[in-house]
């Protein structure tokens, strides 16, 4: 007699630790193979998009830091660039290395988080006891230029808000001296572990083809073989003028996204000293007094600085009628901005392209056939971070 | 290959397919019908000059005021040439449109987010469900008559000891004050100005 086994539906989340944020996973199992995955998503929805077209293009920056919150000013870095490219301003120099070195910050803080999680997820503990020292510290570089550890609200169309606070370059330089001696314990601890090894390795592996299908953009691009990177292939700011490579996987498992990771914060921190190193005194914010706002000083002295402050603060400054894409490579991936604006001073449509999105909707394609148990080790490697998937 | 290149090549092998096309801030405009869609994607996907093998994203723009309400719009970009294309077409409100699902498997959850965000209606698409928004949710947010702090809100009611639904109350209404610059002409002063013209 042949009894027919029914397939269990599991219900993975809303609440739990290794789904990295609200995520609900049902997931359809045959024993302990998984069989079928389906992601319920939008339970962080608050509607950013409209929220935005609601707001000027100043009072919208801060939403930007909202989305991914590991990295925030990776994200407002796109929507200035795209405010900036229609409006057709220049950026002083200074600012662009100040930009640049702040997302390179950026990439680290969401590695770190990524690279130590991912070893969480999996059984090791020591890993992110010491990722989160060295993020504390990069969150207090963040704090001394921005006012805030992390809704930082700092790049500005034509700019960044303000200067660097004396002393802050040194102690970012500091930090590029000690850091990789961090990275290359925590690679003591995890490259070779034999542990970290049998959980990663050959696991949710992503051909060349299958990565270009998915939209997979980032980390899930490279791991799997595909040097393509926006800093090196449609520079923005001044990154054409820094030295670094991308580093490239060869398997596209699990293991490789999480070399590729461990590469990339190396080549941020080259990228940081390049930026101190070039770095000269001079403006942080474009001339232009209808866009940015003067300085105190100025407001105290002239009636025009006075009169700019006030319209600057109520009206906003006005984008004309243009429609535009605009990407960077944030620690995640391609993140983009596209930008429909009608000549006043509110976006008139705003549609941001995240790109965890793209890489959790291939869940169901990455874990398929897989065990349970490695449901975990492939969403950790997917980098997700549900501010920026839910928007 | 540089733009121009492009836009003549793609031009000329889908003359009639293309109602229009420009380049600004360095990127391809297209403007298609919509029944030509699948027919222009699969070209500028496999083409070996233009090999525009990446989805990036679908969404939608709604001008409320106009018949044909919503412009979709895909983005796409070519890795080997290193150019982004942009394709765009108009439709009125209850038309349905055709999927890419067949073509890029990503289009999935992009054209669930179109549906859910803007009611714009797939033809043969896999699973067509809300995905943002939350279950059971109605209307369609991103929608420009839809207003901004919704229609429903959702609490915990003590006394059925359950989460409840119910219309929105707010305790001030939402404030959208009209900043924009009085000399160049906002709407209300220029009503005004027309009564008084009116009086005199």
């Amino acid at each position: 007699m042949t009894k027919k086994i029914k397939n269990l539906n599991l219900n993975f989340g809303p609440q739990h630790p290794a789904a990295h944020g609200v995520l609900r996973l049902i997931l359809e199992l045959d024993g302990e193979v998984v069989e079928k995955a389906d992601p319920h998503i939008g339970l962080l929805h608050r509607g950013t998009e409209k929220l935005i077209e609601n707001k000027t293009y100043m009072q919208a920056v801060p939403y930007f830091d909202r989305l991914d919150y590991v990295a925030p000013m990776n994200q407002e870095h796109a929507f200035a660039l795209a405010i900036e490219k229609i409006l057709n301003i220049e950026v002083p120099i200074r600012a662009q290395f100040i930009r640049v070195m702040f997302c390179e910050i950026g990439r680290i803080l969401s590695h770190i988080l990524n690279v130590t999680t991912q070893a969480l997820d999996v059984g090791a503990l020591t890993p992110s006891l010491w990722g989160f020292e060295e993020r504390e510290t990069l969150m207090t570089f963040y704090e001394r230029a921005s006012g805030s550890r992390l809704h930082a609200n700092y790049f500005r169309a034509g700019g960044v808000h303000q200067d660097l606070p004396r002393g802050l370059e040194s102690d970012i330089g500091d930090f590029c001296e000690n850091f990789p001696k961090i990275i290359n314990d925590l690679e003591k601890l995890l490259t070779d572990n034999r542990i970290f090894k049998q959980r990663n390795v050959d696991i949710g592996i992503v051909s060349k083809e299958d990565a270009l299908d998915h939209s997979f953009s980032g980390v899930m691009l490279r791991g799997s073989g595909i040097p393509w990177d926006l800093r090196k292939s449609q520079p923005y700011d001044c990154y054409e003028q820094m030295e670094f490579k991308i580093p490239v996987g060869k398997n596209g498992d699990c293991y490789d996204r999480y070399l590729c990771r461990i590469e990339e914060m190396k080549e941020s921190v080259s990228i940081i000293k390049q930026c101190l190193k070039k770095m000269e005194k001079g403006p942080v914010k474009s001339f232009d007094g209808k866009i940015t706002p003067p300085s105190k000083k100025e407001i105290k002295q002239s009636m025009e600085a006075l009169i700019h402050h006030f319209k600057l603060f109520t009206e906003g400054y006005r984008v004309p009628k243009d429609e535009i894409y605009t990407a960077v490579e944030a620690p995640k991936g391609e993140f983009g901005v596209y930008l429909i604006s009608d000549g006043s001073s509110k976006p008139y449509k705003c549609k941001i392209r995240a790109p965890g999105f793209s890489h959790l909707q291939s869940m169901d394609y990455l874990i398929k056939g897989h065990m349970l148990a490695d449901v975990p080790a492939v969403l950790g490697s997917l980098d997700i971070v549900f501010g920026e998937v839910d928007r | 290959m540089n733009l121009n290149d492009l836009e003549k090549k793609i031009n000329s092998e889908l003359t009639t397919k293309i109602n229009s096309s420009h380049i600004k801030h360095n990127q391809l405009y297209f403007e298609i019908d919509k029944d030509d869609l699948l027919d222009v994607v699969l070209f500028i996907k496999t083409n070996k000059n233009t090999k525009f093998r990446q989805l990036i994203d679908i969404t939608v723009v709604d001008y409320p005021e106009q018949t044909q309400r919503f412009k979709v719009v895909y983005l796409f970009l070519s890795h080997e040439f290193n150019q982004r294309l942009i394709v765009s077409y108009f439709i009125s409100e209850n038309e349905i449109i055709p999927t890419l699902t067949s073509v890029f498997p990503s289009a999935n959850w992009m054209e669930r987010e179109v549906f859910d965000m803007y009611g714009v209606n797939f033809k043969d698409h896999p699973d067509l469900r809300r995905i943002l928004t939350d279950y059971g949710f109605e209307g369609h947010p991103l929608r420009k008559d839809f207003p901004l702090t919704g229609h429903q809100e959702v609490r915990y009611s003590e006394d059925k000891k359950k989460v409840i639904n119910e219309p929105v109350k707010l305790e001030q209404n939402y404030r959208n004050f009209d900043y924009e610059s009085p000399w160049e002409g906002t709407k209300y002063i220029k009503e005004i100005q027309d009564i008084n013209d009116k009086k005199n």
